[in-house]
């Protein structure tokens, strides 16, 4: 995968390349370095952990679309054994922004935060998929998903109630794609019966916002017991784009907008729209990947046994009156 | 210069344009006739010439749909909060006073519970007037509370849509009532109370995708823009032209997400039947 190096990466990238000279000089033998290369690293590390600790809105929303973040299929991959990918929506077609399938997850118990390998437990995973390169996201539509997609969801959730396994939701999408196609075949109406589906599955419901979480097109995904978000991942009513065309009449305002919305995981957790944020290793999810699918393992397969002890009509009945709390009024 | 190309005659004055006197004429939207206002108001803002659905304001959907006198308003007084501090070209709090003002009304839906032909209903009407009828947390609450209502008096709900879709100065909390409404409606199809939604022009966004697609009957007026992108946006992204009547009420009807178009002035004896015919009396 090519690296791509954003604005506030370049001090960081400009460092590390240039302990990778000095380590390429050291090791033809002219000169010793090593004091040198050292010192470098620690200012590096330093110098990241001080970007990282001072982010700002706009920084949150580059990182959560980062060109070499990890996507749904990378963390599928680490979380998930035995993955079988289910095609199509039974009505239209296969919307490839959406992937779907079963599978198996290691139960981690919930006193202790050490794998467990005796234990695992069969789920259904439903995610929207960013492409990687052109050619890949025109495949995945920019992991825009059309009706078909929120519907072969739907498919797969019925199906999960079906045989009683638990479903994890892996968020990650700028929004329900904007076309013709799109509104002729009711992506209002798709969008509205996932929402009004998810809020009475039978099953446990988990949903992780692992990039970007734009809009009514990620809450298609995201009705759940449990929402949890990576550190760096954003989640909004619109885009920042969206909202600077509209209330700002200008798209360049997207860092203004991005700022006003209050978007990122801090923000959702204190605002209790959110349960839990997953930490990223310094630098971003895609300097590490492997550190944040176990963690995301480990909170998932928590929250699934948590779950499951709760009956099932209480559980939905806890589920509603979570989303009845959501909002911000006042009455004289 | 060419003779040809020279301009003869008078030029063309703008000031030539019939000077109509503000508030007592209006032009319609649709086939650009000439129609007396208050004349309008007693058609329930439908233009005579073409039949065109002018906004309505929600007090106008109480009379249009209820029996004379028969409501009782709830939960006035459940108004917006600026959570965010949010600003774009105006503060939100300030735009919250601005609009209250403008438009007499506490926010973008009123809810009464009143009686149809004697049938006793929940009644939420969005107005378009306060903040293009966006949805916030406002708008979650006071449809939840009427949900609540309808359970508890075994009543139907029928909501009047007319909405931008969701208000983005309440960020992520505007988003979340789509997930809040769409889960009381949960509670409602479990007692088994009939949900009617009647969308108006316009419905969009979050609003459609939402609540407004979920009514066990779906009806709209005619004409009624009803989406979920806005045109504009569509337009941009695939870059021509949208077809002649795309995303209207008539285009949903044919491709199946709508029960039927009613007019206005139908409206009231088709909701009746339908009740009566949904909720047998007892």
């Amino acid at each position: 995968m090519k690296q791509y190096t954003l604005d506030f990466e370049k001090p960081i990238r400009e460092l590390e390349l240039k302990i990778n000279e000095l380590e390429e000089f050291a090791k033809e033998g002219k000169i010793g370095l090593d004091g040198e290369i050292e010192r470098l690293r620690q200012k590096a590390e330093k110098q990241k952990k001080e970007i990282y600790s001072k982010l700002n809105r706009w920084q949150h929303v580059q990182l959560a679309r980062h060109p070499n973040r990890p996507y749904a299929q990378d963390y599928i991959d680490l979380i998930i054994e035995g993955f079988e990918e289910l095609h199509g929506d039974r009505n239209f077609r296969d919307d490839r922004a959406i992937i779907a399938g079963l599978g198996r997850m290691k139960r981690v118990s919930t006193s202790s935060t050490v794998d467990e390998d005796s234990d695992d437990f069969r789920v259904a995973i439903i995610a929207q998929q960013k492409g990687r390169g052109t050619k890949d996201n025109l495949k995945r539509n920019f992991a825009m998903p059309h009706p078909e997609g929120y519907r072969k969801a739907l498919r797969v959730m019925h199906l999960a109630e079906k045989f009683n396994l638990p479903i994890i939701t892996l968020i990650d999408t700028p929004g329900a794609y904007p076309g013709l196609g799109a509104e002729e075949r009711g992506q209002a109406a798709a969008i509205a019966e996932n929402l009004f589906a998810m809020a009475q599955l039978s099953v446990p419901l988990v949903a992780v916002i692992i990039g970007e979480g734009g809009s009514g097109g990620a809450l298609a995904l995201g009705v759940a017991d449990r929402v949890f978000m990576l550190e760096h991942s954003v989640y909004s009513v619109i885009t920042p784009e969206g909202c600077a065309s509209i209330l700002y009449r200008d798209a360049s305002f997207a860092e203004t907008a991005a700022e006003a919305m209050k978007l990122t995981s801090t923000d959702l957790l204190g605002f209790k729209v959110i349960d839990q944020v997953i930490k990223e290793p310094v630098g971003g999810a895609h300097t590490g990947i492997e550190a944040v699918a176990k963690d995301i393992r480990i909170l998932v397969s928590k929250a699934f046994t948590e779950l499951q002890g709760i009956d099932c009509d209480a559980r939905i009945q806890a589920r509603v009156e979570k989303y009845a709390e959501m909002g911000r009024w006042i009455e004289n | 210069m060419a003779a040809w190309f020279k301009r003869s005659g008078k030029p063309l004055k703008s000031e030539q344009r019939r000077d109509i006197p503000d508030g007592v004429w209006i032009k319609c939207k649709s086939c650009g006739d000439t129609l007396f206002k208050t004349e309008l108001m007693r058609q329930k803002q439908i233009c005579k010439s073409c039949g065109y659905h002018f906004l309505l304001p929600s007090e106008e959907y109480f009379k249009l749909l209820l029996d004379l006198d028969s409501w009782t308003e709830h939960d006035a007084k459940v108004t917006s909060v600026d959570t965010l501090g949010f600003k774009d070209t105006l503060k939100y709090s300030d735009r919250i006073v601005k609009y209250t003002k403008k438009s007499g009304l506490s926010d973008a839906i009123r809810c009464v519970s009143g009686r149809l032909d004697d049938k006793p209903v929940e009644l939420a009407v969005m107005d378009f007037a306060f903040m293009g009828g966006s949805v916030g947390s406002v708008v979650g609450e006071k449809i939840s509370r009427s949900i609540k209502r309808a359970i508890q008096n075994k009543t139907p709900l029928i909501i009047v849509s007319c909405s931008g879709g969701m208000r983005m100065q309440e960020g992520i909390f505007s988003l979340m009532q789509m997930a809040k409404v769409s889960t009381a409606l949960v509670t409602l199809s479990r007692a088994k109370l009939p949900f009617i939604s009647i969308l108006t022009n316009p419905t969009t966004g979050g609003t459609t995708a939402s609540f407004s697609m979920l009514g066990d009957l779906n009806i709209s007026e005619p004409g009624a823009l009803i989406g979920f992108a806005g045109p504009r946006v569509i337009k941009q992204t695939i870059g021509q032209d949208l077809p002649p009547g795309f995303q209207s009420a008539e285009f949903l009807l044919d491709h199946g997400f709508l029960d039927m178009i009613v007019k206005r002035t139908d409206m009231k004896p088709k909701l009746s039947n339908l009740l009566s015919i949904l909720t047998p009396r007892e």
